[in-house]
């Protein structure tokens, strides 16, 4: 009984002392790679730093020319009204053409045509009509300056005709109306650089726990070094989960440094939640993406294929992850398959965790689809491995 | 240069493409499949939000007025919350993301004519999202006020709820949206969807198949060999650029065809141009694959370096006009800003080179500083 005791620690031992041996082996070996390293540390700082800084789908400063047939104070002061930051105003035309051919050649956004009599109509309370042009290349911005000429038009209208009926502004506060009191939770200022460093700082995470255990795994089949390793009296468990654990540590430490040498203090991106609970959850994504980099891997035989499979199943999983396009936008379809991306998950629990301060009472659905793909696909992985040795 | 060894080179690379099957015909699906599925994923029609509301009121106008939000497009109504503090959970996990909360004495004040502030919350974690939220309660506000503006200044001053209605709104302003008159996201995405996929593919292919040889060692041959450089990186990279054009064609057909994209210009001229850009991008593969030693390193600092260009600093989401003074200067020195020009002048406003000449400069440009470089930097006898 005490022998088999023992027998069981020393293969206990053994066991831990091998993974150690491994995961050594493949530090030292990702260790060696200095351009690779240079490269992770440049992706985790200043990558994360220009995603973050980027951009935002907002109309910002969009290039307003007003084709001005009246000449009036009332069509000046409607021009003075389109004002940074949604609209800025770059200059008047004197044709139509002109305005077209701004518009043509992208240096206009938004054209205004402005009837002639507008203010004689405006003051005398005739209908009057006016006219935009916007370059809606860009469906989105096209939508938004569009709905912000019309909301600027309006409450333009309404003062005139406020003032005419003898009301000014300040008495719409003595009658019935609905003010709009918004309060934007989380991120009051809505500051997009909270949302972009996340994200992606998620991206990253989920390439590189992809794409190094894969590679791991590949450059030792591509050169032969896996037939050493077949040799040794260790088993594929303990060839595999090495490659993972090393990997996760390296990946662990980037996600680090991100946040907090550039997210916080380049951002001041908040962490109102547990930061231990933001790093378990990391490595558990990290360990779960991987095992879809090791179901790579025994697909591939060399690194070209392995690159391009990774990118082939990277491009599915950021789209349904709602990083880019919020979920609220997507097909019906769509947001059903987006349960079975982990990075989906990952995205609810690192916002919960990071912006809302949410614990594990509200998140462990999420988490608990994290662990079941990561599950899934290590189990896939570790058997498509066995059966290619 | 000796176009009989440029040749060879190019042969030989073109069998060892063809002949990794998995590999060459993922050349193909990748982009393919990404531009399938980006092309219809990527919209930012915000719509469907869920929301919450809470009545403190609960009288028939305060009904009437959650009507507003209930038969909404933009809504998806989640269902009716006592009270504010069990919204908390809600909005901080995902099953609501804004709420509208109605005040005590909603009815009262507004038959007594004084105004009422009603509350939006509005979950800002995603703060596009939020933007579009706000936009759409701002309407759905200021047209329910209007109605009750309009009713109590026709009782007020004796007129008829239409008169007072358009007093009030004096104002009509015709929209015209060029260029896409429906505003399709499709139409405006998937063009420049071709853009983005030709930045990211090409140096990925052009970078694996340098850093291969370099991997492998085989590359031990050209060095020993009489080859000049010049002659070797011509042949080498061919069949890269080949693989690429026929894809940018690909991607052309799949715009048109699948998302019935507009295609105004002039199809030669696109082709030319996007031959041009395949060439400046299998550029920057070349670029890459002289710096970096392995093929993990290659893709890695491939895919980071192409994509967000390719994604942030090329006018894709984001006219380049709408960035920051420090972002345009940026976005002014990638190649990728001058292709979307081209692509969207092409395909949604039909203008041709007399207009987009000078994109067509800067990437000639570009494409030859970047092989220049390349040129210069690729040794045959590394010092190592």
């Amino acid at each position: 009984m005490r022998k088999e005791a023992r027998d069981m620690l020393t293969r206990t031992v053994l066991w831990g002392r091998r993974l150690r041996v491994m995961t050594v082996k493949e530090l030292l070996q990702f260790s060696r790679d200095v351009v690779l390293i240079l490269f992770m540390a440049y992706t985790f700082t200043a990558d994360v730093y220009l995603g973050g800084q980027g951009v935002s789908l907002e109309l910002r400063r969009a290039a307003t020319f007003f084709l001005d047939n009246d000449h009036s104070y009332t069509s000046r002061e409607l021009m003075d009204r389109f004002r940074p930051s949604s609209f800025d105003f770059s200059g008047e035309v004197s044709s139509p053409a002109e305005g077209i051919a701004l518009l043509d050649r992208g240096d206009a956004m938004v054209v205004f045509d402005i009837p002639p009599r507008f203010e004689e109509l405006l003051l005398t309370g005739k209908p009057a009509s006016l006219q935009v042009q916007i370059d809606s290349t860009n469906s989105v911005l096209g939508l938004l300056a569009g709905s912000y000429c019309s909301r600027i038009v309006s409450a333009f209208g309404m003062e005139a005709g406020l003032r005419r009926m003898g009301l000014t502004a300040e008495s719409l506060k003595h009658m019935p109306m609905i003010v709009d009191e918004q309060r934007v939770w989380f991120n009051p200022n809505e500051d997009d650089r909270w949302f972009m460093s996340i994200a992606e700082l998620l991206n990253v995470v989920t390439l590189f726990a992809m794409l190094l255990p894969a590679a791991a795994m590949v450059r030792e089949k591509e050169r032969g070094t896996v037939d050493q390793l077949l040799v040794t009296p260790l088993s594929t468990l303990q060839i595999m989960l090495p490659k993972v654990l090393a990997m996760t540590l390296v990946i662990m430490i980037g996600v680090n440094i991100s946040l907090f040498g550039i997210m916080r203090p380049f951002f001041h991106v908040p962490i109102r939640g547990s930061v231990n609970l933001f790093m378990a959850v990391t490595a558990l994504y990290v360990f779960a993406t991987s095992g879809l980099g090791l179901l790579i891997a025994t697909i591939a035989r060399n690194l070209g294929q392995a690159a391009m499979l990774t990118v082939m199943s990277y491009g599915p999983m950021i789209f349904l992850s709602g990083a880019w396009t919020p979920p609220e936008a997507m097909p019906k379809l769509f947001r059903i398959l987006m349960v079975t991306s982990p990075l989906h998950h990952y995205i609810d629990v690192s916002f919960g965790v990071l912006l809302k301060g949410a614990g594990t009472s509200l998140l462990w659905d999420s988490i608990l689809g994290m662990a079941a793909f990561g599950a899934v696909l290590f189990g896939l992985g570790m058997w498509r491995l066995r059966r290619q040795f | 240069m000796n176009l009989k060894r440029v040749l060879a080179v190019a042969s030989r690379e073109r069998r060892e493409i063809v002949r990794d099957r998995l590999f060459f015909t993922l050349a193909f699906v990748v982009p393919t499949a990404l531009m399938i599925i980006f092309g219809f994923g990527l919209s930012f029609d915000v719509e469907n939000v869920p929301l919450a509301i809470v009545d403190y009121d609960g009288s028939a106008m305060s009904r009437d007025y959650t009507y507003q939000y209930t038969t909404s497009r933009y809504f998806d109504f989640q269902g009716m919350v006592r009270d504010e503090r069990d919204l908390v959970p809600l909005i901080t996990d995902k099953n609501v993301r804004a709420a509208i909360v109605i005040p005590e004495k909603f009815q009262e004040n507004l038959l007594a004519g004084r105004p009422v502030s009603v509350q939006t919350l509005i979950d800002g974690a995603f703060p596009f999202r939020a933007q579009t939220i706000k936009g759409y309660v701002m309407g759905i506000n200021s047209a329910y006020s209007a109605g009750l503006l309009a009713d109590y200044l026709a009782q007020k001053k004796g007129m008829s709820r239409e008169r007072a209605l358009e007093m009030l709104q004096p104002l009509t302003l015709e929209v015209r949206h060029l260029y896409n008159q429906g505003l399709e996201s499709d139409w405006s995405m998937a063009p420049k969807l071709i853009g983005f996929l030709l930045m990211v593919c090409p140096p990925l292919l052009t970078a694996l198949g340098v850093v291969r040889e370099k991997e492998t060692g085989a590359i031990y041959n050209i060095y020993s060999s009489t080859i000049t450089r010049a002659e070797y990186l011509t042949g080498k990279l061919t069949p890269y650029v080949v693989v690429s054009a026929l894809n940018s064609l690909i991607l052309w057909a799949i715009a048109i065809k699948v998302f019935d994209a507009p295609f105004k210009g002039a199809p030669l001229f696109f082709l030319a141009a996007s031959i041009l850009y395949v060439v400046c991008t299998t550029g920057i593969g070349l670029m890459v694959s002289v710096l970096v030693e392995t093929q993990v390193a290659a893709t890695l600092v491939t895919f980071i370096t192409t994509v967000i260009p390719a994604v942030l600093y090329s006018g894709m989401l984001v006219p380049v006009a709408s960035l920051d003074r420090a972002a345009q200067t940026v976005a002014h020195m990638l190649p990728a800003m001058y292709y979307t020009d081209i692509v969207l002048g092409c395909f949604l406003k039909g203008v041709g080179p007399r207009v987009l000449w000078k994109d067509v400069v800067v990437l000639a440009f570009y494409a030859a500083a970047l092989f220049a470089t390349g040129y210069f930097m690729f040794r045959k006898r590394p010092n190592a």
